[in-house]
């Protein structure tokens, strides 16, 4: 309320302060996310091509291009597959740190030092770890190949890069030590969000650490679980920089994700920036669908709760009121002949 | 009795997880870094060393007299991340203060589209965004990396949250009475207030920005505006296939800077982590 009435008369700084971010936005955001989608129903390809030509006969023909391509399939399955086996061994390390180091039980000496190691690889250019981790599994001599002969695993040199489980397992591995450190921290900081009365409230009651976690501990951080769910979800579907230096999308596209896909479609090869711009689209829109869905779980639980809680308090509410007004109607008329008295007392 | 045994087995197993974990996170850097000084002759033989050697002048050599300019690309980097970070941080806090101090029609809707807007990435909008910069001659230019951070949704959504319980509408309405222009309060009385939130959000923007390869990749084909990623991705090239220390070194060249930030300021950057969360 007391904001309301110092801004008046100054309502038109709020549009001049934000004038800035909207040109911006509309620029170099909305404008290149409409000519996306529009270059996605024409026929532009080749390099340092502009002049656009809608498909009259078909329009949806990049689409069904893209959905029907076998290497856009491939890359969208093994996008979705480095991200769901990268994301379970992440969140649960990662809910398994946040819980060892937030026990108030047992405190870990040095955790300050483990959490500033563990969260260090997500600091470092992705392209060059990338490439680092190409150098660490090289053919015929890298480390991991020193590693395997001294310990007499194999007494020559493993081709590991030439396997695609081994090379997809690797990318897996890489966004799974690069990411763990962040997400423990953010789980971290919403553990401890929580009031700890509600912890000392389960330690009378005996609850052991197991139950604690479980029935405490998750309940109370489904919102910070959420947000870690989506931005990773995003994250993920847009994983390029490791796919694309690591083996370029190979061998045989077991690395392939979507936008290295679409990267190649666009600025490789025969530059196919319209089909490109359809694979974008269907991107995108799963993206908002996933992420909308996955906002609309979560709320939903709760806010149904609140909205039956609400819709029960108005029932009773409303019986109550009928009953007052019964009742008030009983004493109106036992109160007619006192009503004297009450004019005297006010 | 056995509670407390089992503390003490608790306790060992979180020591040495721990441990294990943090050697994880030093352990590819360590090689590397080892490997940056040693000879090929020397990995070819034994690729793990945790002793350096005296061959980093040499790496040093070979690295430079091929494709590989770490001075280029890191200038590149630095106008390109100081530039964007500076705009964002900047314009990001600027809408922030028009969505909590004034009051305006559009401002609840606007609010509203920021958040709805908060989670596209930038890649799935490329291919219109590079058609867009190619027709008005731009794709070499390091300004079209700068200047889209001046909208950047997501901070300006971080920075109202901070801003609505740390910015006193008192302090603003007697700045008024003393005859201050709203963009001298602004600059003078909000944007000092805001310096922890500023602060956070200017080391990710920063090292974000430092890091993307995506767009860069896309847009710079001019070997002198090469950013450092595009630098290191010059590595895996076949010009480098066999000087194993060279690419060490290049990688390791890349590395340091981040490495040595990082741990100077790794307190701020940790509790930042923490907070964008919760506020987020």
């Amino acid at each position: 309320m007391k904001r309301k009435k110092l801004g008046q008369g100054y309502s038109k700084w709020g549009y001049i302060f934000s004038l800035p971010f909207v040109i911006a936005f509309l620029i170099f955001s909305l404008y290149p996310i409409l000519y996306t989608a529009v270059i996605g129903f024409t026929d532009l390809k080749g390099l340092g091509m502009t002049d656009i030509h809608f498909l009259a006969d078909d329009p949806f023909r990049n689409f069904k291009t893209i959905l029907s391509n076998a290497t856009f399939q491939t890359a969208f399955k093994n996008t979705v597959i480095m991200w769901i086996l990268n994301f379970i061994p992440q969140i649960a390390l990662a809910l398994l740190l946040a819980a060892w180091f937030t026990d108030k039980r047992s405190t870990v000496k040095g955790q300050g030092v483990f959490k500033v190691l563990f969260y260090m690889p997500n600091i470092i250019t992705a392209a060059t770890v990338a490439i680092l981790f190409k150098s660490l599994f090289d053919y015929p001599m890298s480390p991991m190949n020193d590693l395997v002969m001294s310990l007499g695993i194999s007494d020559k040199p493993i081709q590991f890069l030439i396997s695609k489980n081994v090379s997809r397992a690797i990318v897996i591995f890489i966004q799974f030590w690069m990411w763990y450190g962040y997400t423990m921290v953010v789980l971290t900081s919403g553990i401890l969000g929580i009031s700890p009365e509600i912890f000392e409230a389960a330690e009378v009651d005996g609850a052991n650490r197991w139950q604690t976690f479980w029935q405490i501990t998750i309940p109370n951080i489904k919102t910070i679980l959420l947000f870690t769910l989506v931005t990773s979800l995003i994250g993920g579907l847009n994983m390029f920089d490791i796919p694309k230096l690591f083996m370029l999308g190979g061998p045989d596209n077991a690395t392939t994700t979507t936008s290295v896909f679409i990267y190649n479609q666009a600025f490789s090869g025969s530059y196919m920036y319209n089909r490109a711009a359809a694979a974008s689209m269907i991107m995108f829109v799963i993206i908002v669908i996933l992420s909308a869905l996955m906002f609309w779980l979560m709320r939903d639980k709760d806010e149904e709760k609140v909205q039956r809680q609400i819709r029960q308090q108005q029932k009773a509410y409303k019986a109550r009121q009928k009953e007052l007004q019964r009742e008030a109607k009983a004493a109106a008329v036992a109160a007619s002949s006192s009503v004297t008295d009450g004019k005297e007392e006010a | 009795m056995l509670n407390n045994k089992s503390n003490q087995i608790m306790k060992v197993v979180i020591y040495v997880v721990c441990i294990l974990l943090a050697i994880l996170s030093i352990f590819p850097f360590w090689i590397m870094f080892m490997n940056a000084t040693r000879s090929t002759t020397e990995i070819q033989q034994h690729a793990i060393s945790f002793l350096p050697s005296g061959y980093l002048l040499n790496n040093l050599k070979i690295l430079l007299g091929k494709s590989f300019n770490p001075a280029v690309g890191f200038t590149n980097s630095i106008i390109i991340s100081v530039g964007a970070t500076g705009l964002a941080v900047y314009f990001s806090t600027l809408t922030a203060y028009a969505l909590v101090v004034y009051d305006w029609k559009l401002k609840k809707p606007f609010f509203s589209f920021i958040m709805a807007v908060m989670m596209i990435p930038a890649q799935v909008t490329m291919i219109g965004f590079y058609q867009m910069v190619y027709k008005i001659g731009m794709t070499n230019s390091l300004s079209m990396l700068i200047l889209p951070s001046i909208a950047a949704p997501s901070m300006v959504f971080f920075m109202r949250q901070y801003m609505y319980p740390a910015l006193s509408m008192e302090i603003i309405q007697s700045a008024r009475i003393d005859g201050a222009g709203e963009f001298r309060i602004f600059n003078t009385i909000a944007l000092p207030i805001m310096k922890p939130a500023i602060a956070t959000q200017a080391i990710f923007t920063f090292v974000s920005s430092w890091n993307n390869l995506f767009t860069p990749l896309v847009l710079l084909t001019d070997q002198k505006k090469y950013t450092m990623p595009i630098m290191v991705s010059l590595l895996r090239g076949d010009i480098y296939k066999t000087e194993y220390g060279s690419v060490y070194l290049g990688l390791a060249l890349t590395v340091l800077p981040l490495i040595v930030v990082y741990l100077i300021l790794s307190k701020y950057i940790i509790a930042g982590v923490a907070l964008g969360s919760v506020k987020g």
